[in-house]
């Protein structure tokens, strides 16, 4: 665990208690209820072995405001080993306090410990608040594109 | 990608007075450091003080202070007060090449670049460049410390 007293924010594993209220922020963000996703994603990364995947939350007051999830990821396409972000979620009443930089940094730490020295995430381009905030954290574009293509029937 | 003078002092401009929020500096100062034209300069900073993000001193010492919020000005707030950011049609009234599978094909890879274009700049506000910056002088006094 990570205590931050100026912020009395505590950043750490999650644990499966933490399954609802995770599900919860992600639906008043989204607003779409995601139960089974999460499910899944609590049965890889929470529970038993975890391997190279990281759950992190951030809890105030004994309260969860904000999660992270990640895992290291190898080579796709040739890629060498890297840290991948793949969700990240704060609460709206509590935003603009440097919980989302506590959580990104937490988890740039879980992937240096394995001895990773890249961490990368897709955004959506009509994302502008997480495109920022990832920029913010000093990622820029990198040597990947995301291709996409609709399947016809 | 290329940008208009206009655009690039507009930026060099903001980002140097928003680096130093309290102080204020002079269109001479400013156009000194970046080697541009301090009379292009004037006619860029005039433009920026009517966006309101930045505000002229008079008096003595005078010039320019940012006014604006550097962790929520972004470069293309910047940039679309001097021109457009992509690359549109080339020719405005040239709809038959528009109507060709060619035609069109390559306007949608070159409004697939404009997009990329139009969502990186409007991802990073002036803090996050600057910030950038600072992590570029501090790389580049290492390396000369380092050359002695």
């Amino acid at each position: 665990m990570i205590d931050n007293e100026v912020e009395m924010i505590n950043i750490r594993t999650a644990v499966a208690n933490d399954l609802a209220r995770v599900i919860e922020l992600d639906e008043r963000d989204t607003g779409q209820g995601k139960p089974d996703y999460w499910r899944d994603i609590f049965d890889r990364y929470v529970d038993g072995d975890r391997g190279q995947r990281y759950f992190l939350v951030a809890e105030q007051n004994g309260v969860v405001s904000g999660f992270i999830v990640g895992e290291i990821r190898a080579w796709e396409f040739g890629s060498t080993p890297s840290g991948w972000v793949f969700a990240i979620n704060v609460s709206p009443d509590i935003r603009e306090q440097g919980i989302a930089s506590q959580l990104f940094d937490a988890i740039c730490s879980c992937f240096k410990n394995v001895n990773v020295d890249t961490v990368r995430t897709m955004i959506s381009r009509n994302d502008p608040l997480n495109l920022s905030f990832f920029r913010s954290q000093g990622l820029s574009a990198g040597p990947y594109i995301q291709l996409e293509m609709h399947l016809d029937e | 990608m290329r940008l208009q003078k206009s655009s690039l002092f507009g930026l060099y401009a903001l980002l140097e007075l928003a680096s130093a929020p309290n102080a204020q500096l002079s269109t001479s100062e400013i156009a000194e450091k970046y080697g541009i034209s301090p009379h292009h300069l004037a006619k860029v900073m005039m433009t920026l003080v009517r966006a309101g993000l930045a505000q002229s001193v008079r008096g003595v010492g005078g010039g320019y202070r940012f006014t604006g919020n550097a962790s929520r000005v972004t470069l293309s707030d910047v940039i679309e007060l001097f021109e457009p950011i992509g690359s549109g049609h080339d020719f405005a009234d040239n709809n038959a090449a528009l109507e060709t599978p060619v035609g069109l094909a390559l306007q949608n890879v070159r409004d697939e670049i404009d997009e990329l274009a139009k969502a990186t700049l409007k991802s990073i506000t002036l803090k996050t460049l600057l910030r950038s910056a600072e992590k570029l002088d501090l790389t580049q006094g290492a390396i000369r410390v380092g050359g002695d």
